[in-house]
């Protein structure tokens, strides 16, 4: 292929990827989650705004959707008086597309096998250097929200874009090193790589169990959900970092950290969970170690997809069950407890590695 | 003062490593979520203007006039009420009824239902069952301030008889 067909072929996949799946879980997340939620605490949750008024399954949780969507469109669009009116208006973005550039390296499906030849169809582009790209973009969003904040000349927006930088950065570490441990033991930081070990061995989660829940710990302080949620703590600051934030905008920013949510969601499940393996299913391949697709490749996506619900799902039911930590605490667990337990975790892992080889 | 020392439970090792405390309470939220999905049986919200909540006998609700035994306002515009409003809300026109023992009516009789704080001073000072606020009903919205101060006119549609006495000693 020549390099336009490339950038051709990764542009249709970004957008097909990107606006056709991530942006779509993202908004029925908004929703999903007031349902969830409701239903926790024995309630109902949103339950009235139907489509044309008609009753149908699922006619009150599209129309739901519909009229936030209306609402935030049009909606006024307010600026603080003595607000940086370009940062201002950069915020919302600058948060936003590190969190759709996440999944430029995720595979939803499987690939060649490590060392063969070929094209990867579900994955937008096959960067070597693999996960560690993701992680050099997720630690851009810490702009998005800390410019946003410190741009609209707010106390309370301020306080919570210093909040989200200190807590993003404390955590990053954490998260980084709990992957560390993966990438040792599968030689690789391509999660197509390590998906495929995964289904050679064993998946991540038995192999890293300390790993997996420090990665969780982790993972929901950077998407700055409760337990962790010191940034947008709304007894405190309002909504911290966006307090000063209304219609599309404000919705920009709540959009980023719910795909934010999902991008975690598929790191988990790519390192942790198998990826797009099947439990007990052999992935048949051809003799230069390309997957032979069929519809086993369709059950294949569709299982990613369902872990990632799960793995979703988990940190919702997280989010609504733990009350938020004080600041304090929060730095004396990431740095004082996470740390050095996922630091202990990697030396385990090499001395159990070096000791069975 | 003495300082008092609370004693702060002690945690034992189980709760201070914090994570089987963590499942413990997903346990909780769990069970909940998956019983309101499948059965809704510990949901207790009211779908509330489809499904209304009967009021307490006392809840203090919008005004109303009582009627004399011929239908006619029972109010003597003796300005009690207005007296003792705390709000100032109530502002009454009185005027001759042309009767000895009953010497006056209202002309008119307005509550400013925006500035009420519905404590029901009014109807207790009432001294002859005239003004009440047993309609158990809450004030409609409106798009006008104006529709807010109820008149007499309207406070009499939703009147009633009343067996109470009317007037002083000796009548
Ligand atoms: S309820 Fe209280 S505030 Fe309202 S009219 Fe009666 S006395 Fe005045
Ligand atoms: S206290 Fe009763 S009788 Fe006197 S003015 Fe008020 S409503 Fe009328």
């Amino acid at each position: 292929m020549s390099v336009g067909e490339l950038i051709l072929f990764g542009i249709i996949k970004f957008i097909a990827i990107v606006f056709g799946w991530v942006m779509l879980v993202a908004t029925v997340l908004t929703l999903m989650e007031r349902k969830q939620s409701a239903f926790m605490q024995n309630r109902v949750g949103p339950n009235r705004a139907f489509v044309f008024g008609k009753k149908f399954p699922l006619s009150a949780f599209i129309g739901h959707l519909l009229s936030d969507a209306l609402k935030v469109l049009v909606k006024e669009d307010f600026e603080p008086p003595r607000a940086n009116k370009w940062l201002h208006l950069l915020g919302p973005g600058i948060a936003v597309i590190p969190a759709w550039l996440l999944w430029v390296v995720i595979p939803f499906g499987p690939g060649p096998m490590p060392g063969a030849e070929g094209d990867h169809p579900f994955l937008i582009a096959n960067l070597n250097v693999g996960v560690l790209f993701m992680f050099a973009v997720m630690s851009l969003s810490v702009y998005g929200a800390t410019l946003g904040a410190w741009a609209s000349n707010s106390a309370y927006s301020l306080l919570g874009g210093l909040r989200t930088a200190a807590q993003m950065i404390s955590y990053e570490v954490t998260l980084g090193l709990n992957l560390v441990g993966v990438f040792m033991i599968f030689g690789s930081t391509r999660l197509n790589d390590i998906i495929w070990g995964q289904g050679q061995s064993a998946w991540g989660i038995f192999l890293q169990p300390v790993g997996f829940v420090l990665f969780l710990v982790a993972s929901i302080a950077e998407t700055k959900r409760a337990p962790f949620d010191l940034p947008e703590a709304e007894s405190e600051l309002a909504a911290g970092y966006f307090t000063e934030y209304s219609s599309m905008r404000f919705a920009v920013y709540s959009l980023g950290e719910f795909i934010g949510i999902v991008a975690v969601a598929a790191v988990a499940v790519c390192c942790f969970l198998g990826g797009w393996q099947i439990p007990w299913v052999e992935t048949p391949v051809d003799a230069s170690g390309v997957p032979i697709y069929g519809w086993l490749t369709v059950a294949q996506i569709a299982i990613f997809l369902f872990k990632m619900v799960i793995f979703i799902w988990l940190q919702m039911q997280i989010r609504w069950t733990l009350p938020r930590f004080r600041y304090d605490q929060l730095m004396k667990l990431g740095w004082l407890y996470l740390l050095p337990l996922s630091l202990l975790n990697l030396v385990v892992t090499a001395i159990i590695m070096y000791a069975v080889r | 003062m003495a300082t008092i020392h609370v004693k702060r439970p002690e945690l034992t090792f189980a709760e201070k490593l914090y994570i089987p405390e963590v499942v413990k309470g997903l346990a909780v939220t769990t069970r909940q979520l998956v019983k309101n999905v499948f059965t809704r049986k510990d949901i207790t919200t009211r779908q509330y203007p489809e499904e209304k909540r009967p009021y307490p006998d006392r809840f203090r609700g919008r005004h109303r006039l009582m009627w004399d035994d011929d239908k006619n306002v029972r109010c003597v515009a003796c300005m009690l009420c207005s007296t003792a409003c705390p709000a100032n809300c109530i502002h009454i026109v009185a005027g001759d009824r042309g009767d000895d023992k009953v010497e006056k009516y209202p002309v008119s009789f307005e509550i400013d239902l925006l500035v009420c704080i519905y404590c029901g001073f009014c109807e207790e000072a009432c001294p002859c069952d005239a003004i009440r606020m047993d309609s158990g009903k809450h004030p409609l919205p409106s798009f006008s301030r104006d529709k807010q101060r109820i008149r007499k006119v309207q406070l009499l549609e939703e009147g009633d008889f009343s067996i109470a006495r009317r007037g002083g000693r000796g009548t």
